[in-house]
């Protein structure tokens, strides 16, 4: 039996990356995703800079990840130069992460992925046959758009969120109505998107791989803006441990580094959070993953999208309580604390949509950037994508060459790849 | 008359201008029944062979580009360059300032061969480009001003004058007189002086008005208390192609 596949610039993914299988004889010779964005140089652009530029250039890595990016990143320069921030600044990126990290599921499962379940090439067809499900996602869309635009000033590269803190405040007026939203709107719109998907479900090819999951861990919350390493091999490592956890190292095939730690891959995303810290979810959450059969641990990386609907009831639900404790104090008016009391290395990390990422920066006394890396989550998904791709073919081999293409498409796209982000570029050294 | 067809293309990128676009939910579904989408590789899996409007986002930056953006042009009756990656080289442009091959080993060691980059270019730099949104992310309002400009036959109107005029209407309160940095009297209106009306300093993402003077801008700078390194590293974030 001899199979060739190329899926030459994969669609509806973001970024650019190809699909090659090679079967001789039975013989599988190559699974892999090629990834051939152009890279970009990031961390050659940081050095040099100053501590207020760091998030405003990073944020650039990805458009659909900016305000993940922009986390990460004031994060890491708080710790490097020991700014404290306060707990109204600690709540408000709670609420960003939470609207960003909704809005970039919301879109993913039902414009990305939901056209395959439903055998359509795009989410356009699904405007005239399911007008009300698209017309529930855009407003969650919109609605999530509308908190990055409150709190941050807008929802693509956010403007306000500088280190120590905000250069512009919501009022309490402006939270008040973000919240009866939510409540009169968000929920129910979240609460019918699960509906369909669960109608859907059948969709979902049945496929298992246990692997290593690895995210973000808090024991007081679903671990999303902080915590430490959470790996489902070997428990909890701290952050400043991250450059262990990942070992990148290059393949020929990709732009972008792979990443590995106690095995072969590992896997990054909703489903490997859900597996970690599932029983942190909030309860409307729970209910949604039960409706939907979701239970932890999960080996199926198609689930990953089921996860994602998960979180966003999660996250719509979770952003209410955080506004209630925001407004039972009343919003305060206070600067940015920008006055470093040390310089020195500071490393961050954050669960974004895609997964866990990671960004460590060193500055010199004039509060410029020395040294920066920045790990992605994509990258870090890759080397399992390819491990996947590897159990899958030998088992759906029978299923003729369009069946297996598509079922290896909605593969790379259940981890909703982020292809821009992982050619950001790694770990490049300056020898001056 | 049949509606037009438009495609998207992204280059070179962070993606996030084509992801502001989709953010105009409301008037995304108005927009669809007025124009055909025909190329969208972010969104669908359908591939066209002409377009009355072609969106490119994104700076050329591999062989590979400049023979996709030929081909697009080729295809295009008008091309229109979203965000300033395609109109100036953007935040990419950056690389260009460090030695490219070096960087290159940095990173990819023996393999970089197989992984050609050329400096960041602006898509004008290889075809010609009809209109430019300009911002990083493009503009918002400039976006759908040229987009129903162009569906409706009408020629799009350009700004040339400087964010701080946009601020001043806006009655923003100025960063710079609270001590802050900010490239407003030098970059380009049009985006309304957002990132000011957030009590941020603007950036500069616009790339400079066109009788920039630079060495008054430097001189301005210093005047506020950043050297003369700092002001032109920041005037460089976004425009390395324009102003080295
Ligand atoms: S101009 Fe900015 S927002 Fe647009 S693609 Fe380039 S980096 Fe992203
Ligand atoms: S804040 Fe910036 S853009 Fe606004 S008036 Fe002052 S200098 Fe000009
Ligand atoms: S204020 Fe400056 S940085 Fe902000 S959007 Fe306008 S031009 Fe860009």
């Amino acid at each position: 039996m001899d199979l060739q596949i190329n899926v030459h610039h994969l669609t509806r993914v973001e970024g650019h990356g190809n699909i090659v299988i090679d079967m001789q004889s039975g013989q599988l010779k190559k699974a892999q995703l090629e990834i051939v964005e152009p890279p970009r140089f990031f961390e050659a652009m940081l050095k040099g800079r100053n501590f207020h530029e760091a998030a405003i250039i990073t944020s650039r890595i990805c458009g659909i990840c900016s305000l993940g990016h922009q986390m990460t990143s004031l994060k890491a320069t708080e710790a490097a130069l020991g700014l404290a921030i306060s707990e109204q600044t600690l709540k408000l990126r709670k609420i960003l992460v939470h609207g960003a990290t909704f809005q970039s599921n919301v879109l993913h499962a039902l414009f990305l992925a939901a056209p395959d379940f439903l055998n359509v090439g795009s989410v356009f067809p699904l405007i005239n046959t399911h007008k009300e499900v698209v017309l529930a996602a855009l407003r969650l869309k919109r609605l999530a758009n509308e908190i990055g635009e409150l709190i941050s000033g807008r929802a693509v590269h956010p403007i306000s969120c500088v280190p120590g803190g905000f250069t512009k405040l919501p009022t309490n007026e402006e939270l008040a109505a973000l919240r009866e939203k939510l409540v009169t709107q968000a929920i129910p719109d979240a609460s019918f998107v699960v509906e369909v998907v669960a109608s859907l479900a059948g969709a979902i090819p049945d496929f298992v791989r246990e692997t290593e999951y690895i995210s973000v861990y808090s024991p007081q919350e679903y671990g999303l803006y902080d915590g430490q390493i959470c790996s489902s091999d070997s428990g909890l490592h701290p952050v400043d441990d991250y450059l262990r956890v990942t070992n990148e190292f290059i393949v020929p095939h990709s732009t972008s580094k792979h990443a590995r730690f106690n095995r072969s891959s590992y896997f990054v995303g909703a489903l490997a959070r859900f597996n970690n810290s599932s029983a942190l979810l909030s309860p409307l959450a729970k209910d949604v993953a039960a409706r939907l059969g979701l239970q932890a641990p999960n080996y199926n990386p198609y689930m990953n999208t089921v996860a994602q609907v998960v979180e966003v009831a999660h996250c719509v639900e979770d952003t209410i309580r955080l506004i209630d404790e925001l407004l039972a104090t009343g919003i305060k008016a206070e600067k940015p604390n920008q006055e470093p009391t040390r310089y020195g290395r500071g490393m961050a990390t954050t669960e974004v949509p895609r997964g866990i990422l990671f960004h460590d920066y060193t500055y010199n006394r004039q509060g410029q950037i020395e040294k920066a890396n920045c790990i992605i989550p994509t990258g870090q998904n890759l080397a399992n994508i390819d491990d996947d791709m590897k159990k899958l073919v030998p088992e759906i081999i029978g299923e003729g060459k369009a069946a297996i293409t598509k079922k290896l498409e909605m593969l790379v796209r259940a981890y909703d790849p982020c292809i821009s982000c992982s050619v950001h570029l790694l770990d490049v050294q300056f020898d001056e | 008359m049949s509606k037009p067809k438009v495609a998207f293309f992204d280059f070179t990128s962070c993606e996030g201008c084509q992801l502001n676009k989709l953010n105009f939910e409301n008037d995304f579904l108005d927009m669809l029944e007025h124009v055909d989408i025909v190329e969208f590789r972010e969104a669908m899996d359908d591939k066209a062979d002409e377009y009355d409007i072609a969106f490119i986002e994104g700076s050329i930056s591999t062989p590979t580009c400049i023979e996709r953006i030929h081909d697009i042009r080729r295809r295009a009756k008008v091309l229109v360059a979203l965000g300033q990656c395609a109109c100036s080289g953007g935040v990419n442009a950056m690389k260009n300032l460090h030695q490219p091959d070096w960087v290159r080993e940095e990173v990819y060691g023996n393999e970089k061969y197989r992984f050609p980059s050329i400096p960041a270019q602006p898509v004008s730099a290889v075809v010609k480009v009809d209109y430019e949104v300009r911002g990083c992310p493009m503009s918002a309002p400039e976006y759908l001003h040229i987009f129903k400009s162009l569906v409706m036959g009408r020629k799009p109107e350009i700004f040339d004058h400087a964010v701080c005029v946009e601020c001043k209407l806006k009655e923003n309160e100025c960063v710079l007189d609270k001590g802050m940095f900010c490239l407003g009297p030098v970059t380009r209106a049009g985006c309304e002086a957002i990132c000011p009306g957030n009590g941020q300093y603007c950036t500069g993402c616009r790339g400079p008005i066109s009788n920039l003077n630079l060495e008054g801008a430097v001189e301005m700078l210093r005047e506020h208390g950043f050297s003369e390194t700092e002001a032109r590293k920041r005037l460089h974030l976004f425009s390395a192609n324009e102003l080295v």
